[in-house]
């Protein structure tokens, strides 16, 4: 069946688009994009003026939670919920029960997509057995069954050495490993960002140069190895400083950084409400001049993409007193509001920047298929509303969990309809779409 | 400028002193006096609270402040409910969240909490209609040794205003420091605060108050000098290398009450560490005030009690 989207507004940065075109998909597949494309034979969509067509977002930093942790999220509701949020795309984490450090458990996650039949899902496998730091996963076994990158993520890799054989060995495949930069003495009990607010409310701190250590190890073994170093969820100014100067010595370093820590300070540590423990994440969300930084890295290009980090954990196991609890929100649903109205509707960013931080790099840092509008590329299509309002709640949230801190905020600009393989997914209610 | 009087606070917990305006602190020390003459009569009771169920809920063991706590009840005649429960089996039992939800559902009228984790009242205060009185969370604040400590201070020295008060020891991991600050800065004093750099929370100027690691400039002229509890297993955490080099560095010895004010009055929330933060000539000599503090904490701990009870909706306690 051919479909053809008709109007809006068509932007592929991969291939310099930028403009009023049509789309045309055959099957699962992307054809043309053009103009004045005929209509005959193919189901025409309307796009509305002022919606975006853009290449499927992918999210490379979820916890997908299965194996092992069904009562936090599944394959199935995290791709549901990945879907709303205009992901056409994840890469799972592998801190599962058990770790996804082989073949069986690639698999396994891959079935459950499959079942699921939502968004495509790309699993990341352990760098270490068991996540436990000594020997090395069967990395060849876990690329081969279908990982694309490895990470010992929830913890930093145990050692020096063990990153340096990761990198060494990874480099191999041609898949990056993917760090949780982090210090862990330094970081010791720390539950919040070591500034002022966590002083105030007496919580044990971590400071931004224990996730900076993390990234200058890392930059260093990259040189050393000339292996792919992707940081993870980077929050702190210093490790924003060792990318860029990593990058400018042409190291093979990239980095991510998430909607919570483009968004939030430590600030809302105290409010609206008080040790709220849908503020507490791994990195903790930083101190002004921190979050300032991370933007100014995500508008001089020096932050290659966005993706959520997106840990959802159970309500019971947040609603306990703030040291207690786990790390981690969702971020799946809230990241394509959150990046409009505070980056590109707030003048920092334009709209082509935004689809190249979360379609274009992200499939390229991982070196995935999609990412792109180009002629036989999969039909992986996210329809983007950028003015229209919405206001999230967390118990609407397709995820299994509602752990966020963002429930009752208005924010400008939503997803219209997602299309995985030329199939619509979702579409929004909300929307001036029929797919 | 004197604070416009008032005659009730405005929120129905104590969390901390954080949320309490100039006035409402006032409020209650001026209440704490009228509190204090019922600890003098030959009949140490009065009606204030009686039908009042309070629950004293403990996760972390503290003689000094349940007890007081529990006269200051008895003494306003409520009926009062001692919980203690170790934090060790909080790990396999019930969540804090559901004790809550069964201790409301037994209606109290306050709940006493004292627990390890900063911040553990605020999870109470929004699961409990009853009133919450923070005993001591975490590292976040003590209200109650703050406000008994500003009423011994205001009880010698007539004022808070004005005064130069230093704080000395380990500040990053205590409650009482934190809540000593808002009271103190509140109020209008002046406040140094002193320690080695390991033990000084980030920011801490941002307190507003001046934060020095050489004693002898933060107890220079000073009016008041409180010292903070070192715990002994801070040395594990290379916070400083030995409990002589702390005495030798931070320790309150005659030698260096003689740089101060000459009243000075010097406090300690206790339990003391003689021969630590403070030399035994020192505590027992005739500058220190940790007895009277002890004593006061009754008289403020009933104001506390009464005041968020109610306080003028009832007959006059005195
Ligand atoms: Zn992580």
């Amino acid at each position: 069946m051919k479909r053809l989207l008709k109007g809006g507004r068509v932007i592929d940065p991969g291939n310099g688009i930028d403009g009023m075109h049509d789309v045309l998909i055959d099957g699962d597949r992307i054809v043309r994009v053009g103009r004045d494309i005929p209509v005959e034979g193919v189901t025409v969509v309307e796009v509305p003026d002022g919606y975006v067509v853009c290449p499927g977002l992918i999210d490379i930093h979820v916890h997908l939670r299965e194996p092992g942790q069904e009562h936090k999220e599944t394959v199935a509701s995290g791709t549901a919920s990945a879907v709303a949020g205009g992901f056409t795309a994840v890469a799972c984490m592998p801190n599962t029960t058990p770790v996804n450090d082989n073949a069986n458990v690639t698999a396994y996650i891959l079935a459950k997509a499959a079942e699921a039949g939502l968004a495509r899902v790309y699993p990341i496998g352990a760098v270490s057995r068991g996540s436990k730091g000594e020997l090395l996963a069967d990395i060849a076994e876990l690329k081969a069954a279908g990982c694309v990158a490895i990470t010992d993520d929830g913890h930093p890799t145990a050692s020096a050495l063990l990153l340096r054989r990761a990198l060494e060995y990874a480099g191999m495949f041609g898949i990056p490993v993917i760090e949780h930069c982090e210090d862990q003495s330094l970081k010791g009990d720390g539950v919040a960002h070591e500034g002022f607010h966590a002083a105030s409310l007496g919580l044990r701190g971590i400071p931004g140069a224990c996730e900076a250590l993390g990234v200058e190890r890392g930059v260093l073994l990259a040189e050393l190895t000339g292996s792919h170093f992707h940081v993870a969820h980077m929050s702190a100014r210093a490790s924003l400083r060792a990318v860029r100067k990593a990058k400018e010595a042409g190291i093979r370093v990239t980095c991510e950084v998430t909607p919570h820590h483009f968004t939030l300070t430590d600030e809302s540590l105290l409010t609206p409400v008080a040790y709220d423990t849908n503020t507490k994440m791994n990195p903790p969300l930083r101190e002004a001049a921190d979050r300032d930084a991370i933007l100014g890295g995500i508008v001089d290009g020096s932050v290659d993409l966005i993706a959520t980090d997106h840990a959802p954990h159970h309500y019971d196991e947040k609603n306990v007193e703030f040291d207690r609890a786990p790390f981690g929100i969702v971020g799946l649903e809230t990241a394509v509001p959150l990046s409009l109205d505070r980056l590109v509707h707030s003048g920092l960013i334009r709209l082509p920047r935004l689809v190249e931080l979360m379609a274009t790099n992200p499939a390229r840092v991982l070196n995935l298929p999609g990412g792109t509008l180009s002629e036989g590329a999969p039909a992986d299509i996210t329809i983007l509303a950028p003015d229209l309002k919405v206001r999230i709640v967390a118990n609407a949230l397709r995820s299994r969990s509602k752990n966020m801190p963002f429930d009752g905020w208005e924010l400008r600009g939503s997803v219209a309809a997602t299309m995985v393989g030329g199939r619509p997914v979702f579409v929004n209610p909300e929307a001036s779409i029929r797919l | 400028m004197t604070p416009a009087a008032i005659t009730a606070l405005r929120h129905k917990d104590l969390l901390g002193i954080a949320d309490l305006a100039a006035d409402e602190i006032s409020l209650v020390l001026d209440t704490a006096e009228a509190m204090k003459e019922i600890g003098s009569r030959p009949i140490k009771k009065v009606p204030a609270l009686r039908g009042k169920t309070i629950v004293n809920l403990f996760f972390e063991p503290s003689t000094r402040t349940r007890t007081s706590f529990e006269i200051a009840e008895k003494r306003l005649s409520a009926d009062t409910l001692n919980i203690a429960i170790s934090s060790s089996s909080v790990v396999k039992g019930e969540t804090l969240a559901d004790t809550a939800l069964n201790l409301e559902a037994m209606n109290p009228d306050m709940i006493v909490l004292r627990h390890s984790s900063s911040g553990a009242c605020h999870l109470l205060a929004r699961i409990c209609r009853s009133a919450i009185i923070n005993a001591g969370d975490g590292m976040h604040e003590h209200p109650t040794q703050a406000l008994l400590d500003a009423f011994t201070i205001r009880e010698r020295k007539k004022r808070l205003a004005g005064l130069k008060v230093a704080i000395v020891g380990d500040l990053l991991h205590s409650r009482v420091l934190r809540s000593n600050i808002h009271l103190l800065t509140k109020m209008g004093a002046e406040v140094w605060v002193c320690g080695p750099p390991t033990l000084i929370p980030t920011e801490i100027r941002r307190f507003g108050v001046r934060a020095t690691s050489v004693v002898e400039e933060a107890v220079r002229d000073a009016d008041v000098i409180m010292l903070l509890r070192i715990q002994l297993e801070r040395m594990e955490g290379a916070f400083f290398p030995s409990l002589r080099e702390y005495f030798n560095v931070f320790g309150m010895t005659e030698k260096r009450l003689e740089l101060a004010s000459p009243d000075v009055m010097i406090m300690h929330p206790g339990p003391m560490n003689r021969g630590v933060e403070i030399a035994s000539e020192v505590a027992d000599g005739p500058y220190s005030v940790i007895l009277d503090q002890v004593h006061n904490g009754v008289a403020v701990r009933m104001a506390v009690l009464y005041l968020l009870a109610g306080g003028s909706e009832h007959e006059a306690a005195a």
